[in-house]
C-alpha cells in the first residue's frame, strides 16, 4: 500500500490534524485572549470546507474496510457545509457563555471529532467501520449536549441521549451479528452475495434498522428527541437534527440499496409504515409545543418522515430525491436554529409566544425564519418545494401513490404549526416583544448562507442534476 | 425576455423596489406604477394576440420552452391562448383597481402591496404555464400569500379565517399533486417520455383505468379554489375577514385558477375520465349554485352576502365545464370574466361604504342612496349585472350556459339544468333584497348624513371595474369569438 493512497481519506487526515491543532494551540494562547481560539476554529474549518471540493479518485483502502466514492466525497462536503455553518451561527455563544469557563476548545474538539466519526460511517466497507464511525460520532455529542453544566436540563440531555445511543447501537450490533452469523462475513461486498431472506436475517435487519432508526429519530426510536433538543446546546440540537440525522439517513440508505437490497421486499413494508407513523406522530405532537425548541425537534421528526419516501424506492432517483433534500433540509433547519439561537442568546425567550410582534421589531430575523419555515413546509418558490417535490415523485414513480397523498395531507397539517410561528411573527402584537437587536458577524454570516442556500438551491437546476449523476454509483 | 415571461419579472422587480420605499405615500405610488405597467403589458398582450392568431395557427402562441430539471423532463413551457389572455387582463385590471382601493392602507403598507404582488406572480404565472409543474408552482405561489394578508390586514376573526382558507386550500393541493404525478407518470402510456407539458400530455391517450382514478383527483383539487361544494366554507369566512383589495383579487382572480386549473388539466388531459364522472361533479356544482344562493338571501352581512353568491356564481362555472360543449364551455369562460369583474366591484364598494360607515350589516344601514349616490347607483348596476340583466356581461356568460347545458340530449342533464336556472330567480331575490334594505327607505342613522363623497381613487378603482362589464354587456363577440378559437382544439380531445 502507497502512502499517497492516503490522501484518500484527506476528509478525515484534514480534520483531525485540525483537531490536534486546536489542542496544540490552546497551549499557546494567552489566558486573556481565550477568543481567539473560536477565530482560529472557525478559519481552520472553512479551510478545511473549502479544500473538501478537490476532486477525489474513487477506491477503497485497508482491504475494503474504508471506502470512497463522488457521492460520497460529495455527501461529506454537504456535511462539512452544515457544521462550518453551525459553527458560524455559534461563535457568539461560545465567545460569550464558553470561553470563560475556558472550554471552548473542548467544543470543537468533541464537535469535530464526532463529525470524523460519521465521516468513518459514511465511508464504512464493512460493519466493523461502520459500527466503530457510529459510536465515535454519537459518543462526543452526548458530552457536548451536556455542556452547559450551569443548566440541570443540559445534563439530562447529556444523560439521555448517552443511554439511549447506548441502547440503539447494542440493538444495532446484535442486529449486525446476526447479519454476519448468517453470511460469515462483515464485508459489505461479500454480504452482498450471499445474502437471501431468512428469518435470521430479517431479525437482524430489523434490529440493525432500529438502531439507525433511533439516529434519525424515526418513529417509535424518537422519544430522546424533544428531551435532548430541549436541553442541549442550541447549537448542538441543530447539529443533531441536520448533521446526525442526514448522515445516518445516508448510511442508512447506501446500505438499503446495496447491502440489503436483496431484503427489499422486506424493508419496503417496514419503511412504509415507518414512514407512515414518523410523520404523523411527529406532526401531531408537533401542534402542542409551545417552547421553539421542542416544536423543531418534533418537526425534524417529521422531516424525517418524508426522507423515507426517498428510502422506500430503491432507485437512481430516490438516492438523488433524498441527498438532494437532506442538502436543503440541513439549510432551512439551521435557518430556523440560527434565529432562535440568535434570540435565546440575546433574550434568553425560547416560546413561541415570546415572538409575538417580533417583525415589527425585527424585520430581517422574522423573514429568515418565515423563509425557513416556508422550506420545511414546502412552499414554492423556496427550495423544499423543490426538495419534497422530487421525494414525491420518486415514491409515485414506485407506485406509492397513497403514501405520497398521505405524505402531502402530512404537509397541510405540517402547516399549521409552521404558521403557528408564523402569526406569532407578523400578525400578533406583544406588549413586551423582543427588542431591536443586531446580530455580530459570524451569526450574520452563518444566517446569511442559509437564506442564499433557500432561496437558489431549489432554482437553480444543475445542482439536482449533478446529484443526478453522482447517484448512479449505489445503483448500478 | 418574451412578452410572457415579463408577467412574472416586472412584479418581480416591483416588490424589488418596494423594499427600498419608506411610507404609504412611496409604496402606493410605485404599487400604482407598477400595475399601470401591467395593464398596459396586458393589453398589449391582448392586441399582440389577436395579430398573432390571425397568421398563426397553434392552439398557444407566444410559447417558449426551456428545460429546467432534466431528469424529470420538467420544463419551463409558456404559452398563451384567448382564454389566458383574456384572464390576464382581467387580473390586471383587479389589482389596479385594487391598489387604488387600498390607497390609505396605514399598518405596514410595503408589506401589503409586497404579498399583494406576490399573489399576482402566482396568477400570472399560472395562467400562462402549460407545465403541469410550474402551473402547480405557481398555484402554490398564488395562495399562500393570502395568509400574511388576511392574517395581517384583515379584520374580525381574522387568524381563524386565514388559517382555514390557507389550510382548505393546501389540503386540496395535496389531491390535485397526486393527480398531477398520476398524468405524469402515465404520460408515457403510448411509449414516449414521462412529460409535464400539456400539449405533449394531450396527445397521449392515458388509460382508462388511470383516468378513473386521477380525475376526481384533479378535478377537486382545482375546484377547491373554484368553492365547489362542499368544499367551499374556506370562501366565505375568508372574503368577510380580508381586507378590501385582498376580497377583491381573492373572489375576482384567485378563484378563477379553480375554474381554469379545471379546464385545462383536468377536462383536457383526462376527458375519459370527465365523461365518466361528469354526472357526480355537476350533482355537486349544481347543489352549489342554489346552496350559495339560498345562503344569500339569509345572510346579513354584505360581504357574507357577496360571498355565497360567488359560490353559486363560480358553481355555475364548473356546471357549465362538466356540460362538455362548446356553448356551455364558453359561457365558463365568460361567466368566469364576468364574475371576476362584478365580485371585484361589490367588494370595492363593499369596503368603500364600510369606511363610512363601519357596519357591514345591511339592517343597520339604510338609505344610502340620499347619502352617497355615487356608491349608491354603482352598487345597483352591479347588483342588475350580477342577476343577468341583458346588457351586462353576466347575462351574456348566463345565456351561454344555460344553452348550452339544455343542449344535452340526455335527461339527467336537462332536469339539473333547469334546477340551476331557478338559481337566477333566487339570486334577483337577494340582490333585489340589499338594495331594497341598504339603498332605498329612510336614513337609519343621523350620523350617515355627513357621509364624505367618494374620493378621486375611489372612482378610477370603480370605474376601472365597471368599463369591462358593460363592455362585455354590450359587444361580447370579440370576446366569445376569441373563447371560441382557443376552445376548438379542447372540444376536438374531449368531444
Amino acid at each position: 500500500m502507497e502512502l499517497s493512497s492516503f490522501f484518500l481519506m484527506r476528509h478525515e487526515i484534514v480534520l483531525l490534524a485540525i483537531a490536534l491543532i486546536l489542542i496544540i494551540a490552546e497551549i499557546f494562547i494567552p489566558k486573556q485572549k481565550k477568543s481567539s481560539a473560536v477565530h482560529l476554529a472557525i478559519f481552520l474549518f472553512g479551510i478545511h470546507t473549502a479544500l473538501g471540493f478537490f476532486p477525489l479518485e474513487e477506491s477503497s483502502l485497508f482491504g475494503g474496510m474504508f471506502r470512497t466514492n463522488s457521492l460520497i466525497h460529495f455527501f461529506k462536503n454537504v456535511l462539512n457545509i452544515g457544521v462550518f455553518i453551525i459553527l458560524l451561527q455559534s461563535a457568539d455563544w461560545i465567545q460569550e457563555k464558553i470561553v470563560q469557563l475556558n472550554r471552548s476548545t473542548e467544543f470543537f474538539i468533541l464537535l469535530f471529532f464526532s463529525l470524523l466519526g460519521m465521516y468513518f460511517m459514511i465511508s464504512a466497507g464493512d460493519f466493523l467501520m461502520f459500527y466503530i464511525g457510529l459510536e465515535l460520532s454519537t459518543i462526543p455529542v452526548a458530552a457536548l449536549a451536556a455542556f452547559e453544566l450551569v443548566k440541570r436540563s443540559s445534563s439530562e440531555a447529556g444523560i439521555k441521549l448517552i443511554l439511549s445511543a447506548a441502547l440503539a447501537s447494542g440493538v444495532s450490533l446484535f442486529g449486525i451479528s446476526l447479519l454476519y452469523a448468517t453470511s460469515g462475513s462483515i464485508y459489505f461486498h461479500d454480504i452482498i452475495e450471499v445474502i437471501s431472506p431468512n428469518n435470521l436475517t430479517i431479525l437482524g435487519l430489523v434490529l440493525f434498522f432500529g438502531g439507525l432508526s433511533f439516529k434519525i429519530s424515526l418513529v417509535p426510536f424518537h422519544f430522546w428527541t424533544a428531551d435532548v433538543y430541549e436541553g442541549a446546546p442550541i447549537s448542538i440540537a441543530s447539529y443533531l437534527s441536520v448533521i446526525s440525522k442526514g448522515a445516518a439517513v445516508f448510511i442508512l440508505m447506501i446500505l438499503l440499496f446495496t447491502v440489503l437490497r436483496p431484503l427489499m421486499e422486506i424493508w419496503e413494508n417496514m419503511i412504509y409504515a415507518v414512514a407512515l407513523v414518523t410523520m404523523f406522530v411527529g406532526n401531531l405532537f408537533a401542534l402542542r409545543q409551545q417552547n421553539m425548541k421542542r416544536f423543531l425537534a418534533f418537526s425534524s421528526i417529521a422531516q424525517a418522515g418524508f426522507i423515507l419516501l426517498g428510502l422506500i424506492t430503491g432507485t437512481q432517483l430516490g438516492t438523488a430525491s433524498v441527498v438532494y433534500f437532506v442538502l436543503i433540509y440541513i439549510f432551512s433547519n439551521l435557518a430556523a436554529f440560527g434565529v432562535v439561537q440568535a434570540i435565546s442568546l440575546k433574550t434568553g425567550k425560547e416560546n413561541i409566544d415570546d415572538y409575538n410582534g417580533l417583525y415589527r421589531t425585527n424585520p430581517k430575523l422574522s423573514l429568515i425564519m418565515l423563509l425557513a419555515l416556508f422550506s420545511l413546509a414546502g412552499i414554492p418558490p423556496v427550495a423544499g418545494f423543490f426538495g419534497k417535490f422530487f421525494l414525491y415523485t420518486a415514491a409515485a414513480s414506485e407506485g406509492y401513490y397513497l403514501l405520497v397523498f398521505l405524505a402531502v395531507v402530512n404537509v397541510t397539517i405540517s402547516l399549521y404549526y409552521y404558521l403557528m410561528v408564523v402569526r406569532a411573527m407578523f400578525i400578533r402584537t406583544s406588549e413586551n416583544p423582543i427588542p431591536f437587536f443586531n446580530n455580530k458577524l459570524y451569526m450574520r454570516l452563518g444566517l446569511g448562507i442559509t437564506v442564499i442556500g433557500i432561496l437558489v438551491m431549489g432554482l437553480y437546476s444543475p445542482l439536482y442534476d449533478y446529484i443526478f449523476e453522482l447517484s448512479a454509483v449505489f445503483n448500478k | 425576455m418574451d412578452i410572457l415571461s415579463l408577467f412574472v419579472v416586472l412584479p418581480v422587480l416591483v416588490i424589488i423596489a418596494l423594499v427600498f420605499t419608506k411610507g404609504l405615500k412611496q409604496a402606493r405610488q410605485i404599487a400604482m406604477v407598477g400595475s399601470i405597467i401591467q395593464l398596459g403589458m396586458a393589453i398589449n398582450l391582448l392586441f399582440a394576440y389577436l395579430k398573432e392568431q390571425s397568421i398563426n395557427d397553434s392552439i398557444f402562441v407566444f410559447t417558449r420552452d426551456i428545460v429546467w430539471f432534466e431528469e424529470f423532463n420538467i420544463h419551463y413551457n409558456i404559452g398563451v391562448d384567448g382564454i389566458s389572455v383574456a384572464l390576464i387582463l382581467l387580473t390586471s385590471i383587479i389589482l389596479l383597481a385594487g391598489v387604488f382601493i387600498s390607497w390609505k392602507t396605514y399598518d405596514l403598507p410595503k408589506e401589503f402591496f409586497v404579498s399583494l404582488l406576490v399573489l399576482a406572480i402566482g396568477v400570472y404565472g399560472f395562467f400562462i404555464s402549460i407545465d403541469l409543474f410550474t402551473m402547480f408552482l405557481f398555484y402554490e405561489i398564488a395562495v399562500i400569500p393570502m395568509y400574511l394578508l388576511i392574517g395581517i390586514w384583515g379584520s374580525g376573526p381574522k387568524e381563524y379565517a386565514a388559517m382555514k382558507l390557507t389550510l382548505m386550500l393546501m389540503g386540496a393541493s395535496a389531491l390535485l399533486l397526486v393527480g398531477i404525478l398520476g398524468i405524469y407518470l402515465n404520460s408515457n402510456a403510448d411509449g414516449g417520455q414521462l412529460t409535464f407539458s400539456i400539449l405533449e400530455i394531450a396527445q397521449v391517450n392515458i388509460p382508462f383505468e388511470a383516468q378513473k382514478i386521477f380525475f376526481p383527483l384533479t378535478f377537486i383539487g382545482f375546484a377547491v379554489l373554484g368553492a365547489l361544494f362542499p368544499f367551499h366554507t374556506w370562501s366565505p369566512d375568508g372574503h368577510a375577514s380580508a381586507p378590501t383589495a385582498v376580497s377583491m383579487l381573492h373572489a375576482g382572480v384567485l378563484m378563477k385558477l379553480g375554474g381554469y386549473g379545471v379546464f385545462r388539466v383536468a377536462m383536457f388531459l383526462l376527458p375519459e375520465g370527465a365523461m365518466e364522472w361528469s354526472w357526480f361533479f355537476i350533482i355537486l356544482s349544481a347543489t352549489g349554485v342554489i346552496y350559495g344562493a339560498f345562503a344569500a338571501i339569509r345572510q346579513t352581512d354584505l360581504k357574507y352576502i357577496n360571498a355565497y353568491s360567488s359560490v353559486s356564481h363560480l358553481g355555475l362555472v364548473l356546471f357549465a365545464l362538466l356540460m362538455l360543449n362548446k356553448t356551455a364551455w364558453n359561457g365558463a369562460i365568460l361567466q368566469s370574466l364576468s364574475h371576476g369583474f362584478m365580485t371585484a366591484l361589490f367588494f370595492a364598494l363593499i369596503g368603500m361604504i364600510y369606511t363610512r360607515t363601519h357596519t357591514r350589516d345591511i339592517t343597520k344601514l339604510g338609505g344610502l342612496l340620499k347619502v352617497i349616490p355615487f356608491i349608491s347607483v354603482i352598487y345597483v348596476i352591479a347588483g342588475l349585472a350580477s342577476l343577468g340583466l341583458p346588457g351586462f356581461s353576466g347575462f351574456v356568460a348566463e345565456m351561454n350556459i344555460f344553452v348550452g347545458a339544455f343542449q344535452n340530449e340526455d335527461m339527467f342533464r336537462r332536469v339539473v339544468t333547469i334546477i340551476s336556472v331557478s338559481a337566477i330567480v333566487i339570486t334577483a331575490v337577494y340582490i333585489l333584497r340589499v338594495v331594497g334594505i341598504m339603498l332605498m327607505g329612510p336614513v337609519k342613522n343621523e350620523s350617515y348624513l355627513s357621509l364624505p363623497q367618494t374620493t378621486w381613487y375611489e372612482t378610477t378603482g370603480v370605474l376601472l371595474l365597471l368599463l369591462p362589464i358593460v363592455g362585455i354587456g354590450v359587444a361580447p363577440l370579440w370576446l366569445s369569438d376569441m373563447i371560441l378559437k382557443s376552445l376548438q382544439p379542447f372540444l376536438q380531445g374531449v368531444l
